[in-house]
């Protein structure tokens, strides 16, 4: 099958398992649809903020792509888990769940290794390190992939996570990806530095600069990071350079920001459609297989949300969350509680 | 029973739970070679090892946003952070990260992590080593906060926190370091968290403190016995999150007069917390306001001016006797 060869080519000497060039493209479609179809149902009213992903599927997919979902972890900030298929169907559902604001949706499958969505910006560097660090200690196999934008490496926990992954040798990969734009804020606006992987240099880790929009270069970058990590050599920053292409989440209007001819340089890089461009010239791709494949990711997303639609829902469920055993006083709060919806 | 000051039994629990537990590890600044500032660590690095007793780079954010990462890791981690006021600087990740991540999963997965720290005045500390911070925690839902004022209860919190599955706050009283000196129990000794202790019995009011202001309290208690002939208790909270409600208000109910004191402001203390429990659950029991003790609604002063700051156990007195002395 001629026809399917480059398709199904490895991309990568380090990373053994990586998916072919046809699965990225998969990955990369289904991330920006699913991220599409998020958008309109907030626009419907049907669930809440939403953070678009559009531009930087190379880079989550990519990075993903380099790892391997049974004993690795992916620490997101939240812009990424549409792009986390890799580690686990379960993912878009929770995906979904997290924008409807159901509170299971950082409660992942057993065997899912990704962390919560998390929001704080660069708050969970630290996590991912110290996850990292005591994956090494208790003798576990497995490396951290830890996402993180342009704007979070300004933040001190980006600082204090990096000196401290670089001090311990954590086997983690600082993974930032820099997509032009913190809300507003550009690049020129949140450092003075040449590059953000520059900033490597101060932890005294590797740093590496890498074209986001090129799914292959991410993939091989990582895959070179995580064999790294893996083998004791310490842990990677990785910056890679892509381009928000919408924007910053449902509540935002980039057009009072964002200089409408750097948005179209970067839309005639769109690593999807450039993905894409590859693959038909190697044969290895058509409009057949394309539509073929952004039906089988409305399937999917539909059947996400309907298992997410279906996902019940105990009112006093916060109660029991917040420690592992209610204390007495958050007990005589559940009363009060159900005195209330008694009304 | 052996007498043990209440650092050394902190030390002496450290040693214990790492030796029950091989996943327990030490971190902070200055923990492993060192044995901590206070030497509270002493010993941990050459019995356990270097990876599992560890000197942090200084930057308390890492050292307690990393602790979430190792809990998930299966480690049990016990951090230090040198003194309680330098908490600030991981507050965002106490409050916002190890305290909430239990409900970021729908209760799924918590966070065992145990965040040791000094706190209070008396000892002539520079700047921001002396600040009461602990309301400041008990706004963070999903943070347990113990506070022993005992060496026998600092055994016994500590090793409840360090096996507790959600994140424990455990405070330690600067000045009780080597002040307190009590029976330590031997054996595998634990406190539960969230229940009071009576430290001294008393039917006529009842002092409610935690920490180094229990002993404050203590003195205040046996000044007015002497000079007045009324009975005055101290209930020794222990455990702020949880809270012991139900001692609080027996205690409220049998004596109808309550004093709480606290070390730090007044304003939105924990002190404040306490008080409007007693009003919530013992109010047609009162015979007299309760009365609050604190610092003052300022930044903790220089050195030379602490003892005048720090309630001391005659301004508790005066509070117990104009509480003894009001009419409902």
């Amino acid at each position: 099958m001629a026809d399917a060869r480059p398709a199904a080519t490895p991309v990568s000497a380090d990373a053994e398992n990586a998916p072919a060039l046809g699965e990225l493209l998969a990955e990369m479609t289904r991330a920006r649809h699913w991220s599409t179809r998020l958008f309109n149902l907030q626009r419907q009213g049907r669930i809440g903020t939403t953070a678009p992903i559009d531009g930087e599927e190379a880079a989550v997919v990519g990075s993903a792509a380099a790892m391997d979902p049974a004993v690795d972890w992916a620490v997101p900030q939240y812009r990424e888990p549409v792009g986390l298929g890799r580690f686990g169907e379960a993912v878009l559902r929770h995906t979904i769940l997290y924008h409807s604001g159901h509170p299971d949706a950082g409660r992942y499958p057993a065997g899912v290794h990704v962390f919560p969505t998390q929001i704080s910006i660069a708050a969970q560097i630290p996590h991912a390190v110290g996850l990292a660090w005591g994956m090494r200690l208790r003798r576990q196999p497995g490396v951290v992939l830890c996402y993180f934008g342009d704007g979070a490496s300004s933040e001190g926990d980006f600082y204090e996570a990096a000196n401290l992954a670089g001090v311990v040798r954590a086997p983690v990969i600082l993974f930032c990806i820099n997509n032009g734009w913190a809300i507003s804020t550009p690049v020129r606006g949140q450092t003075a530095a040449d590059s953000f992987a520059g900033k490597a240099a101060a932890a005294g880790i590797a740093g590496e600069r890498v074209d986001g929009n090129d799914v292959v270069a991410v993939l091989e970058a990582t895959a070179a990071a995580r064999r790294r990590a893996a083998a004791g050599e310490g842990p990677t920053l990785i910056e890679a350079v892509t381009y928000r292409m919408g924007p910053h989440t449902t509540a935002d209007d980039p057009t009072r920001y964002v200089p409408p001819d750097e948005l179209e340089l970067w839309r005639a890089r769109d690593p999807i459609a450039r993905l894409r461009r590859r693959l038909e010239e190697e044969g290895g791709w058509d409009d057949a297989r394309q539509r073929a494949l952004e039906e089988d990711a409305d399937r999917r997303f539909d059947a996400a949300l309907a298992a997410a639609d279906a996902t019940p829902l105990r009112t006093d469920c916060f109660i029991d969350s917040a420690y592992a055993q209610p204390t007495p006083e958050l007990e005589r709060q559940r009363r009060i509680l159900g005195d209330a919806e008694a009304r | 029973m052996p007498v043990m000051t209440m650092l050394e039994a902190i030390r002496h629990t450290l040693h214990e739970e790492m030796a029950r537990d091989e996943r327990v590890m030490v971190l902070g600044q200055d923990v492993a070679t060192l044995g901590g500032v206070f030497r509270a660590t002493e010993g941990l690095r050459d019995r356990f090892g270097a990876e599992r007793v560890v000197d942090m780079p200084l930057a308390e954010a890492a050292i307690v946003g990393a602790s979430l990462g190792l809990a998930w890791s299966g480690m049990v981690p016990v951090a230090e952070i040198q003194f309680l006021g330098f908490t600030q600087q991981a507050f965002h990740q106490v409050a916002g990260q190890l305290a909430r991540i239990r409900a970021r999963t729908g209760g799924d997965r918590g966070c065992a992590a145990t965040i040791r720290a000094p706190f209070g005045g008396g000892v002539r500390a520079p700047e921001l080593h002396s600040d009461s911070l602990e309301a400041q925690f008990a706004q963070c839902p999903g943070l347990k906060i113990v506070a022993p004022a005992s060496a026998a209860d600092a055994r016994g919190l500590l090793a409840s926190a360090i096996r507790d599955p959600d994140p424990v706050l455990y405070l330690e009283p600067l000045r009780g370091y080597r002040a307190v000196k009590d029976e330590v129990p031997e054996g595998d000794h634990t406190v539960p968290l969230g229940q009071a202790r009576e430290v001294r019995h008393g039917d006529d009011c009842v002092i409610i403190a935690w920490s180094a202001m229990v002993h404050t309290c203590l003195r205040a208690a046996a000044e007015v016995e002497a000079a007045t002939g009324a009975s005055v208790g101290v209930l020794d909270l222990r455990s702020l999150v949880p809270l012991d409600v139900e001692s609080i208000v027996a205690a409220a109910v049998r004596t109808g007069r309550v004093v709480v004191a606290q070390e730090a402001p007044p304003t939105a203390g924990f002190a404040s917390e306490v008080v409007t429990v007693v009003q919530e659950n013992a109010f047609y029991s009162l015979e007299a306001p309760v009365a609050r003790v604190s610092g003052f609604d300022t930044p903790y002063p220089p050195g030379m001016l602490e003892e005048h700051w720090v309630p001391d156990s005659h301004r508790v007195a005066a509070a117990v006797r104009r509480t003894l002395e009001a009419r409902a």
